[in-house]
């Protein structure tokens, strides 16, 4: 056993890579689910989003390219969602289950080819000045950008959902979809505009995963994140600041258990590979305190 | 007289698939005028004020606001064009705080710190006092409703349309409520003011067109018109007042002994040590403001909640463990106030809803198995006897009017001839003659020897029915009081009512 293997400052640095697909994925369904819509196809659009990323990448060689392709890819996926459960009516729980497995087939056919092929390089950016800063430097400013948008997407979803009007209209269509339909909100528009932007940040994330934690194409690679990021966004009770820590956390221990791992650690590695996800479930409920959104799965209809 | 006329309403038409909800209707409304809509359930009211707030197109017909005409798309156009509504239901939020809700129904809603002040600012002007901070889901219902009242004002409405506005106030809320209004009236806002209760509306209101089946049947000046002459231009036909066979009471049966519980979920209320006991042939009334325990006390006693044993005792015996088919079973039969989802599960066909309630007293379950010919007879029985409308026990629960279910949930309950029958607003929601006939059974029931506990929101219904008379409050109740001779003030003391329920001073 050699501990000494472990570099601090490397494990902090990657648990923010680590973390970073479930921050994405899991900040688009908070948005969804205080709309009062949930949906369960998270792992279906991460997986899309990830094979529409990878592919645009390899074909135009812009990293950049394959990040706006895959928010396209898991918002295509999801309008699908939108269209059976607003207008159609379908049950949003066997939906939502139904697009997690219509999206593993549909990567794995679009992916055929793609398998072992490495994407372009994703560069890194140093933040001029801060990112020489001894130890916080390496650990905080010193990522790809995908890093930044994911915390910017936390405090941009924070600002939202606290401080502005549109916000304020989406929680209200989330918490009584009767009563902000007396008032004249167009709830069914603005529940399929969240459930685009969830299956758009959904495919961000599982972009993150095939362009630059990995970077290639496997079929099924996203191996359960979109769980992971629906679990953290009830464990985090909707509020957005929970979910980045409970994602840093998951993501963390995920890590952490890796280098154990490595450096040859006397636990069994069935135990190693379940702690991330104890840790998290662990921690999250001692901190739950909210409220789901009060018409959260339920079917609305303009005339019942 | 036309510079004097706000909103004029010529010829509606709105049908739907099977029913014609308005059919040619028009009136007019004039400038500061307290307008009365009455009309039974179904009868086209709501259908008529939505078409005014913008919900629904009618399919003909022309209204005209101020001499222009006036088309709203949708409620948003009608707000801005001045119509402002209070809903009976459904438009408030629970989670959200009062300035966030309120803000929710304004076209441009200052920031929330000037809103805040406002809300503060015009619900002092207007005696209805709120704090823009609290969550709207620890308010009580009149503090609810004044939510929706300020939210309305804030706007400067030039018609203030009101659904049902006092069906869940206290008789003081209700005075409150009336001041504001006519504040309001001298101030220049006229308002379109929908009850069924006759006696606020000779009180309040200067002008009524009544409806029926989607016609309007006739106007009336409300101070010069009778309540009684009122009621059967909304239903046609004379009414039958409820009569109580004189009997005298008997034994003790039902016995609720320091009865306590905690509040079973976040916005519910803890039952504070209730203490009552209930003769045979005899009926206690239980008014209240709505959630002030009325649901923890029908599934306290139904067996929904259980609590210790002795707190509920029925002919001496202890049942506060049992569930409630071992309730049934001794005796104590409960008619839940949501008939849709609670009283009765909407899906299913009326046969099965029969069984559900009466399996344990009817013997309609044997050897485990359902006893299908019987549970069907029953529910024939039910109908029959109860007059519900409907083409046969197989129909779902969902297909019945308001007033036919009630009658059949009622029914189905009464008809199992129980030792104590709880019911919790028993015509809530039905119209002026099936809650006739639903209060009529109750009496003959009592009259039978049942233990009968009404809990009900509609001071006027108890008035009619009880015996005796208590009030929840806050989870608590008061002693009971002999019903007769008890006057409105009294019952309104008795009620107690909301936490900061200081009369509002109003400097007019």
């Amino acid at each position: 056993m050699d501990f000494s293997s472990i570099n601090p400052i490397l494990l902090l640095a990657s648990l923010m890579v680590a973390a970073t697909p479930i921050i994405l994925a899991a900040a688009g369904e908070l948005i969804v689910e205080r709309a009062g819509v949930l949906n369960l196809g998270v792992e279906g659009m991460m997986i899309t989003g990830a094979i529409t990323g990878f592919i645009a990448t390899v074909t135009t060689g812009s990293p950049w390219i394959g990040f706006v392709a895959a928010a396209a890819g898991g918002a295509g996926l999801s309008l699908l969602f939108a269209f059976l459960t607003q207008f159609l009516l379908s049950n949003q729980v066997a939906t939502g289950l139904a697009l997690t497995l219509f999206g593993l087939g549909l990567s794995a056919l679009l992916g055929q080819g793609y398998n072992g092929i490495k994407a372009p390089e994703f560069p890194r950016i140093d933040i001029p000045v801060i990112s020489d800063i001894p130890v916080l430097g390496p650990i905080l400013f010193s990522h790809d950008p995908m890093v930044y948008v994911g915390i910017g997407l936390i405090a941009g979803t924070w600002y939202f959902l606290k401080y502005s009007r549109a916000g304020l209209i989406l929680r209200a269509v989330g918490e009584n979809h009767e009563a902000a339909h007396a008032l004249g909100y167009h709830v069914i528009r603005i529940r399929i505009m969240a459930i685009a932007f969830g299956g758009a940040c959904a495919g961000l994330g599982g972009a993150y995963i095939s362009l630059v934690r990995v970077p290639q194409w496997t079929d099924g690679m996203t191996a359960g994140a979109g769980w992971i990021a629906l679990a953290i966004v009830v464990f985090a009770s909707w509020r957005p600041w929970r979910l980045l820590i409970g994602a840093y956390l998951f993501g963390g221990v995920t890590v952490l258990q890796l280098n154990l791992q490595a450096a040859g650690i006397a636990i069994p590695v069935e135990y190693l590979a379940m702690s991330p996800y104890i840790a998290t479930i662990l921690v999250l409920v001692l901190m739950s305190a909210g409220r789901a959104p009060g018409s959260l799965g339920k079917i609305f209809h303009a005339s019942r | 007289m036309a510079t004097d006329t706000l909103l004029e309403l010529r010829g509606l038409t709105k049908a739907y698939p099977g029913v014609v909800a308005n059919s040619d209707v028009s009136f007019t409304i004039g400038k500061g005028e307290v307008h009365a809509l009455l009309g039974e359930n179904g009868a086209g009211k709501s259908t008529l004020v939505k078409t005014i707030y913008g919900l629904v197109k009618p399919d003909t017909g022309k209204m005209t606001l101020n001499g222009v005409a006036y088309e709203p798309s949708e409620p948003r156009a009608a707000r801005a064009s001045g119509v402002a509504m209070v809903f009976q239901h459904f438009s408030l939020f629970d989670a959200l705080d009062v300035a966030e809700n309120i803000a929710l129904g304004m076209e441009n809603p200052p920031q929330m710190a000037d809103l805040a002040a406002r809300i503060r600012e015009v619900s002092e002007q207007y005696g209805l006092p709120l704090d823009p901070n609290m969550v709207v889901g620890d308010l009580s219902a009149g503090e609810r409703q004044r939510v929706e009242i300020i939210r309305c004002l804030l706007q400067d409405p030039k018609l203030l349309i009101m659904d049902e506005p006092t069906s869940v106030l206290t008789p003081q809320e209700v005075e409150i409520l009336f001041k504001t209004l006519n504040i309001l009236r001298e101030e220049g806002t006229s308002i379109l003011y929908i009850s069924h209760k006759l006696e606020e509306i000779r009180t309040l209101c200067e002008h009524a067109t009544i409806l029926r089946h989607g016609k309007v049947v006739g106007n009336c000046d409300p101070r010069q018109t009778s309540a009684r002459d009122m009621a059967e231009m909304m239903v046609g036909a004379s009414l039958h007042v409820p009569e109580k066979a004189p009997h005298e009471a008997g034994e003790v049966v039902l016995s609720i002994r320091g009865l306590s519980a905690p509040a079973p979920h976040q916005f519910g209320t803890a039952l504070k040590n209730i203490t009552v006991d209930v003769r045979e042939g005899e009926v206690l009334g239980i008014g209240g403001v709505a959630g002030n325990g009325q649901d923890e006390l029908v599934a306290a006693l139904s067996g929904e909640m259980k609590t210790a044993a002795g707190m509920v005792v029925i002919d001496g015996r202890e049942i506060g463990r049992l569930g409630p088919n071992e309730r049934r079973a001794a005796g104590l039969c409960a008619a839940p106030e949501e008939r849709n989802g609670h009283a009765a599960a909407p899906d299913m066909s009326l046969t099965e809803n029969a069984l559900m309630t009466g399996a344990v007293r009817k013997n309609l379950v044997k050897n485990g198995l359902l006893d299908w010919p019987a549970a069907k007879a029953f529910a024939e029985e039910v109908i029959k006897a109860f007059d519900v409308r409907t083409p046969g026990p197989a129909n779902a629960a969902r297909s019945l009017s308001g007033g036919n279910l009630q009658k059949f949930v009622i029914g189905r309950e009464i008809m199992q001839k129980p030792r104590v029958l709880v019911i919790n607003q028993p015509t809530w929601g039905v119209d002026a003659a099936a809650a006739a006939s639903i209060r009529q059974a109750i009496l003959d029931l009592a009259v039978s020897g049942t233990a009968v506990v009404c809990i009900s929101q509609d001071l006027d219904e108890l008035r009619e029915i009880s015996d005796r008379f208590a009030a929840l409050n806050e989870g608590k109740l008061t002693p009971p009081r002999p019903a007769k001779g008890l006057t409105i003030d009294e019952i309104g003391l008795m009620l107690g009512g909301a936490h900061d329920m200081e009369i509002a001073h109003v400097d007019a």
